[in-house]
């Protein structure tokens, strides 16, 4: 078996028993980035030197007996994740030559329990896309390809698309990402792997560059729900640099995995069921439902009925906080600064945010400038505000009914590198079965459950009470046992 | 009611003055940073990276710069809004880092409370607070240091404002300086504000209109940064009477925001209108609402020292002092402290008079401060004692004061040094007494003719033989005994 085969999970094992050294794991890992990376773009800074220094540290705590929840696993970090001395760019030019002197609080956290950083992953800029094409430095090649098409390239979603790309083709055991409409999700059904957002909340956003604050939340992307659950363990918990950190205690997630389903009652939303979605994706759901039943849950009918006015919704609150948050690249601190040329302030702010910004950026800086405009933004961001609280009523209302909510992860497998990029709005219907959760604060899991008739993996979204990720992981793991997923990507180390 | 009145060509004008303070809240750090916050520190020394508006930062709420915004609704009879929410004010300028301001837009922490002002005739007036709000600072352009650039200094970049609107309840520029003048003198009591408006820590924007009298309100414009008392008072006089000529000219006035030209003394166009900032206010998501414990505002509310009008009414209730008196006294808190520490257990009065007489003088003369006095309170007060005593007659203890204004020491040690004491050895008096008229045998003759005036000089001659220190009142009794 390759090194870069092994689960988090069965890596923590291996390295317990002595049977790999965090430098072997690392080297591997490093290895294959080398052979894979050009080709898949998942990496935009590949931090070889720290991450055999951290390795060997590592080792070297092992041997004194201080071994941390995550000793010596090589992990990928978004590249929106800042990290001390280490280039932080959003996937944005106006972040080119970005180093933060300080680390983000979900990276320290996991720094705190033993991880080594391979490198910091690509992702479309500033976490808008569905697809890590918008990216500065380039897309991401999902490593998954069409039995009938393999020269097709395909995209890995978004917008933590180099995060699930890194994991499912084996460079990284495991990957830090973001989620604030469905960009952890989305990627992981695309590319064949788990990823989850928690509750909004559970982990601190100090340090993650912002999209939009309301809706933003980190969580990890990894091979199996368990090692999900190892990952947002470490990732979780309180902040008190982050007022919307929730100061709760954070459970033994991968405890939950192996509590069966037994008793609970499954909600199936009917507004989920989209005209013109892949038959496939209907039979899937279909069958992980039935597999929850076999396995003793029950499955219950529900109504979300505010469900159509989500996406909507959503693209109006995420744009309208993304044109404030985005405020701040102006060329006068850090960051890109195009002065040349320019005559005045205001040219200075032009010039550099002009150069800076790519064009999913700026429409979405211009959308949401608009929505929050004297005279729109009682048409357009109160009125979005509102419908977000029936959206959260919507749940609130299901969850006396039912303990978790299961739903396709995305619309479509993944899509070739060439199609949806020419009209922005069927690019946006992506997040069609995600954006609910991130409107009302709820934690979802994608857990990939089958292949569709390309041979592309398909995933089942799980949907849980807010700060109930335990129950998410449990009908997660369900799925996950139930669909025996070892479907393999083409492009991966090892192979 | 106001009479003020502007008198234009077509007949007189009333002003419609209200105001907007932005105070500089007294804290350690600012209002979302950890950050210290001490004036006059070398530029961008006191930056955290939330104050720079770095990718990834996020604001926390001080929770001291919180209560400053009660204790201040709280001295203001305000209502405390338990809860209140913060908003984002976007736009674009250099020492502005993040792109937006974070304010309270629509739920401020304060809302409706009032004031009374005291006007220069004696009147007292209500002037209706609309709100207070919290806020952050922006950091200051400097565009003196170079050519073509300009240089950002963020030390101020984050630290907490109050800003507090009045009702348009003034009606003339004595108002508006003592509105400003008595916001000024409760924030200092409270210790939410140190008032220095050479500093910036107290800053107006003053929104004016003009009308007929019994009219209704005409188009306001707002004079920004104001940025002192007597700058405010003429601000508004001045744009006032801009108003009246476009008025009475046929024109219209037109709402904008203008500058006040000190060096001139005119209000100048600034923006207009159609150039107002659209600040697209939403709700900042960074921060939850911000909830208040009914218990910890009583709290606070208990905590409060006593205010100005209190203390006022009290010096007149308890000392008898004059209105006017009592509001000398109180106008700043350190005067008060100093004067009750005189005045315990002593003549109020009395206390009161050389306060506000040689004690003030004294202050102006060695330029110093009533919180760096060159007489402590309690020196004063054992001066006042020795003349209650009879050691110091009041001429001697004038002497006394000057000398414990040169030298800072108490008045016991500079009797002791000077032998200043006071003779009331009725034996000295009588020997100096009988000096006197033996030497003045013919002036004593006339007294006893009937030129009774001469007792004066009779009084003069046995003082001077004693070097001033002799009792008054017993020279005086031993020199009628002996004159019979």
């Amino acid at each position: 078996m390759h090194p870069t085969d092994f689960s988090l999970r069965g890596a923590l094992d291996a390295l317990a028993e002595g049977i790999i050294s965090s430098e072997e794991l690392t080297r591997a890992h490093l290895d294959a980035i080398g052979r894979l990376n050009p080709r898949i773009n998942a990496y935009v800074t590949v931090m070889a030197e720290q991450a055999l220094a951290a390795a060997r540290a590592s080792d070297e705590r092992r041997r004194q007996g201080i071994v941390g929840p995550l000793e010596g696993l090589p992990l990928a970090i978004k590249d929106l994740f800042c990290t001390d001395g280490v280039p932080t760019t959003a996937g944005s030019r106006i972040l080119g030559n970005f180093v933060p002197p300080y680390e983000s609080t979900v990276t320290a956290n996991l720094l705190r329990d033993g991880a080594v950083f391979l490198g910091k992953v690509n992702m479309d800029e500033f976490a808008m896309g569905s697809s890590n094409t918008t990216s500065a430095f380039g897309p991401v090649e999902n490593p998954w390809s069409r039995a009938n098409d393999p020269d097709a390239r395909l995209v890995p979603g978004g917008s933590s698309g180099g995060s699930a790309a890194a994991v499912a083709a084996r460079l990284a055991l495991g990957a830090t990402a973001t989620d604030t409409g469905g960009s952890i999700r989305q990627p992981a059904a695309f590319c064949g792997i788990a990823g989850i957002k928690p509750t909004y909340g559970r982990c601190s956003r100090f340090g993650i560059v912002a999209f939009a604050s309301s809706l933003d939340q980190a969580g990890p992307v990894a091979r199996t729900v368990e090692d999900c659950a190892i990952l947002l363990r470490s990732m979780a918990g309180f902040d008190p640099k982050d007022a919307t950190s929730a100061d709760l205690p954070v459970p033994d997630f991968a405890a939950a995995c192996t509590r069966g389903v037994k008793g609970l009652r499954i909600g199936v939303p009917k507004e989920y069921r989209l005209d013109g979605m892949p038959a496939e994706i209907e039979a899937l759901w279909q069958q992980g439902l039935e597999w929850l039943r076999a396995e003793g849950a029950e499955t219950v009918e529900i109504s979300l009925p505010h469900t159509k006015y989500a996406l909507p919704t959503y693209y109006i609150v995420a744009p309208a906080e993304a044109s404030s948050n985005l405020a701040r690249y102006d060329g006068v601190r850090f960051g890109l600064r195009v002065a040349e040329g320019a005559s005045d302030l205001r040219d200075l702010y032009e010039r550099t945010r002009a150069a800076g910004f790519g064009a999913e950026v700026k429409r979405r800086i211009m959308i949401g400038t608009y929505v929050l405009s004297a005279g729109y933004y009682d048409a357009y961001y109160l009125k979005a505000q509102k419908v977000r609280t029936l959206i959260r009523r919507d749940f609130d209302e299901a969850w006396r009914k039912v303990d978790a909510i299961v739903t396709p992860a995305t619309p479509s497998a993944a899509f070739g590198m060439d199609e949806k990029q020419d009209d922005p709005v069927t690019m946006y219907l992506n997040d069609v079965f995600t954006v609910t959760a991130n409107l009302a604060g709820l934690p979802g899991l994608a857990v990939p459950a089958g292949l569709d008739r390309q041979g592309l993996p398909l995933g089942l979204q799980v949907i849980g009470r807010a700060f109930d990720e335990e129950t998410v992981f449990a009908v997660g793991a369900a799925i996950e046992r139930a669909a025996d997923f070892r479907a393999v990507p083409g492009l991966r180390a090892g192979a | 009611m106001s009479t003020y009145r502007i008198e234009g060509r077509t007949g007189p004008w009333e002003l419609v003055i209200g105001l907007e303070v932005h105070a500089q809240v007294i804290s350690n750090a600012k209002l979302f940073s950890g950050a210290a916050t001490a004036f006059g520190a070398e530029p961008n020394t006191q930056v955290s990276f939330i104050d720079a508006g770095f990718p990834g930062m996020l604001p926390v709420i001080n929770r001291e710069c919180v209560a400053q915004a009660v204790r201040t609704g709280l001295g203001l009879n305000a209502q405390v809004n338990l809860w209140s929410r913060f908003d984002r004010k976007n736009y674009f300028y250099a020492d502005l880092p993040q792109g937006y301001q974070i304010s309270q837009y629509a739920h401020p922490i304060v809302g409706k409370g009032a004031v009374e002002i005291e006007l220069p005739d004696g009147a007292t007036k209500t002037i209706g607070i609309t709100r207070l709000h919290l806020e952050q600072d922006a950091g200051k352009s400097l565009h003196d240091q170079h050519p073509t650039k300009s240089f950002i200094d963020l030390n101020r970049s984050g630290v907490a404002l109050m800003e507090i609107v009045s009702e348009p309840d003034m009606r003339s520029p004595e108002e508006a300086g003592a509105y400003l003048t008595k916001l000024r003198q409760i924030m200092r009591y409270l210790g939410t504000c140190d008032g220095n408006m050479d500093e910036g820590s107290l800053r107006a924007d003053v929104n004016v209109s003009v009308r007929r009298p019994g009219e209704g309100y005409r188009t306001r414009c707002e004079v920004k940064n104001v940025n002192s008392i007597r700058f405010v008072m003429q601000a508004v006089e001045a744009e006032a009477r801009r108003q009246i000529e476009v008025w009475e000219e046929g024109g219209t006035v037109e709402q904008e925001t203008r500058l006040f030209d000190t060096g001139r003394g005119v209000t100048r166009s600034m923006r207009s209108k159609e150039e107002a900032h659209d600040y697209r206010y939403f709700p900042e998501p960074d921060l939850p609402p911000l909830v208040l414990d009914a218990a910890w505002v009583e709290a606070l509310r208990a905590a409060l020292p006593e205010l100005p009008d209190a203390r006022r009414a009290r010096y007149v209730r308890d000392y008898g002092l004059s209105p006017y008196d009592a509001q000398v006294l109180t106008a700043e808190k350190a005067t008060a402290a100093y004067y009750e520490t005189v005045a315990k257990g002593r003549d109020p009065k009395l206390a009161a008079n050389w306060v506000m007489g040689d004690l003030f003088a004294a202050l102006n003369r060695t330029r110093r401060t009533i919180e760096d006095p060159p007489v402590k309170a309690e020196h004063l007060g054992a001066l006042l004692d020795l003349m209650k005593d009879g050691t110091l007659s009041g001429k001697l203890a004038k002497e006394v004061f000057e000398a414990m204004v040169d030298t800072g020491k108490s008045p016991g040690a500079i009797v002791e040094e000077r032998g200043l004491r006071q003779v009331t050895d009725s034996g000295a008096i009588e020997r100096a007494v009988d000096t006197v008229l033996a030497a003045n045998a013919d002036k004593v003759a006339e007294y006893k003719a009937g030129k009774d005036k001469l007792f004066g000089f009779f009084v003069g001659q046995v003082m001077k033989a004693m070097q001033g220190k002799g009792n008054p009142a017993l020279v005086n009794q031993v020199l009628k005994t002996k004159l019979g």
